[in-house]
């Protein structure tokens, strides 16, 4: 999308954001969603598309704080807002302790769902909710992994959350 | 996604207006079904008036001992608020029963009183679908139809609705506070969504330009004796395939007041109010639990893959009335059912 070539249209509206503490301002058509900014124009690709209809948690960031769905927000509705990506959580040389605690536990396969795993988890600790096992794994219900990396995401939530280790015996379906 | 005007409304009066001078506008909240059914191409609405800027970010406490909560108050802020929990728990669990968390952090209120069915045909525009074209006739009677009505339905629709929030409130009696081109109205939750008929496009009774603006509750005594029991395809981030909001006062091992609400069974959240008051006075055990499964299930009807959800029905209410009974709601994280 070249953000340039809009922003003199009719249809096109003006949104600030702040992204990753950093304020932008554009002119986008109100048809786009939060997800195809971020991924498009923005080039923060950090955030994947999987579905795109909220059904599997790949495009979860936060927005004021809060973990959603950005491919259901469309960019327009959030003039104001904060967003948080994962590229605003940590980097390669200095990690968020969720990034390196999916590291230390071998939490993903493929890697495609993790970004949106981790902001997920991260706004799941500061939400407070959840504090055994079995409500983390509740509370982490909107994000799925087709490799089936569950335990090892519940593992490294566990850690960051330094909750006290599952029972030994693990549910053998997780 | 097709292209739209796009209007902010920066007052209640302004997207009233705009809601009443455009039949294509659709109002646009947190927008998880409205831009997800936009993505399928089955709303089309030529222009969107976003009221997100609108101050119904409240839930209030009044003067009966109910609360007011703003139709753009978070599903999140909801369940989690400490007065609902003290007052309303039923709703609070219905509410964690359903979605996943990112999705209730942006589902809100009044958009989930509005949500559309999930009928499989009803979200492809390439089959016939009454809700979505009327006079297209309905792909889903004699289609594929595991997780469609057995209560109330019609020759034009056997779609059901898929709130859970929906099914707490309507046991629950709230009321829904609208406002529109001819001022402001309070519409009995009972009254609020429609049986399908013959005119399935039409979910609700929201005259054209009104809006939702909150949900009123009353004060009850039901915080002690009340359930949500929810049963789907796997333990979570499902719709049910039935579900059972259940609140019960209890005096001396007999009922004074009963509320069953049932969710994944019709067009609209099912209550027969009726059915209740028959059951006052009665002992609060199986046998009566029985007696009230079968006279909320009279004249229920199958449409071959979804037969099985009439008696798993009568055992969901059971189950719930026992939970409700006994003071031992279903805990939404622990899925194993009391």
């Amino acid at each position: 999308m070249d953000l340039s070539s809009q922003s003199h249209t009719a249809a096109t509206c003006p949104v600030s954001l702040t992204i990753n503490g950093e304020r932008r301002s554009f002119d986008i058509h109100p048809w786009v969603s939060l997800l195809d900014l971020l991924r498009g124009p923005l080039e923060l690709t950090g955030t994947k598309k999987g579905c795109d209809h909220g059904q599997c948690g790949a495009c979860t960031v936060m927005i004021n704080g809060e973990r959603m769905n950005s491919c259901l927000k469309l960019a327009v509705s959030l003039d104001g807002a904060e967003i948080t990506t994962i590229e605003g959580l940590g980097t390669p040389d200095n990690m968020h302790p969720m990034q390196k605690a999916f590291l230390e536990h071998d939490a993903y396969q493929c890697g495609y769902c993790t970004p949106g795993q981790i902001c997920s988890a991260v706004a799941l600790v500061k939400e407070g909710h959840a504090h055994e096992r079995h409500e983390i794994r509740e509370q982490m219900s909107g994000n799925l992994c087709r490799c089936g990396a569950y335990t090892n995401i519940a593992d490294a939530i566990e850690e960051v959350m330094g909750a006290e280790k599952a029972a030994p015996v693990r549910e053998a379906a997780e | 996604m097709r292209h739209f005007s796009y209007t902010r409304a920066e007052s209640v009066s302004e997207a009233v207006a705009a809601l009443a001078a455009n039949p294509e506008a659709k109002v646009l909240a947190g927008g998880t079904n409205l831009v997800d059914l936009m993505k399928y191409d089955v709303m089309r609405p030529a222009a969107i008036v976003d009221i997100n800027r609108l101050p119904l970010k409240q839930i209030e406490d009044l003067p009966n001992g109910g609360l007011r909560i703003g139709a753009l108050v978070s599903n999140t802020t909801v369940a989690y608020d400490e007065r609902v929990k003290e007052r309303y728990p039923l709703l609070s669990s219905a509410i964690l029963a359903g979605a996943s968390p990112q999705l209730r952090n942006a589902a809100t209120t009044g958009g989930n009183l509005l949500q559309r069915t999930r009928c499989y045909y009803f979200y492809d525009p390439s089959t016939p679908c009454n809700k979505r074209e009327p006079g297209s006739g309905c792909s889903a009677i004699g289609g594929v139809n595991r997780i469609h009505a057995i209560l109330g339905a019609s020759e034009s629709c056997i779609a059901t609705h898929p709130s859970d929030m929906c099914v707490a409130l309507a046991a629950l009696s709230a009321a829904v506070e609208v406002e529109g081109p001819q001022g402001k109205r309070y519409i009995p939750f009972a009254d609020f969504h429609r049986l399908p008929g013959d005119r399935p496009e039409s979910d609700n009774t929201l005259a054209q330009g009104e809006m939702v603006v909150a949900v009123r509750l009353e004060g009850n005594h039901f915080a002690g004796h009340h359930t949500y029991l929810k049963l789907r395809d796997r333990l979570s981030y499902a719709f049910a395939l039935v579900s059972v909001a259940a609140a019960m006062e209890v005096a001396d091992g007999k009922i004074v007041e009963l509320r069953v609400a049932l969710g994944g069974v019709a067009h609209k959240p099912w209550r027969d109010m009726l059915a209740e008051a028959e059951f006052a006075g009665q002992p609060a055990e199986d046998v009566t639990f029985r007696r009230i499964a079968q006279r909320l299930l009279t004249g229920a009807k199958g449409q071959g893959e979804n037969d099985f959800k009439i008696p798993l029905a009568e055992k969901v209410i059971v189950r719930a009335l026992r939970q409700a009974a006994a003071g031992r709601p279903q805990d939404q994280s622990v899925k194993a059912i009391q």
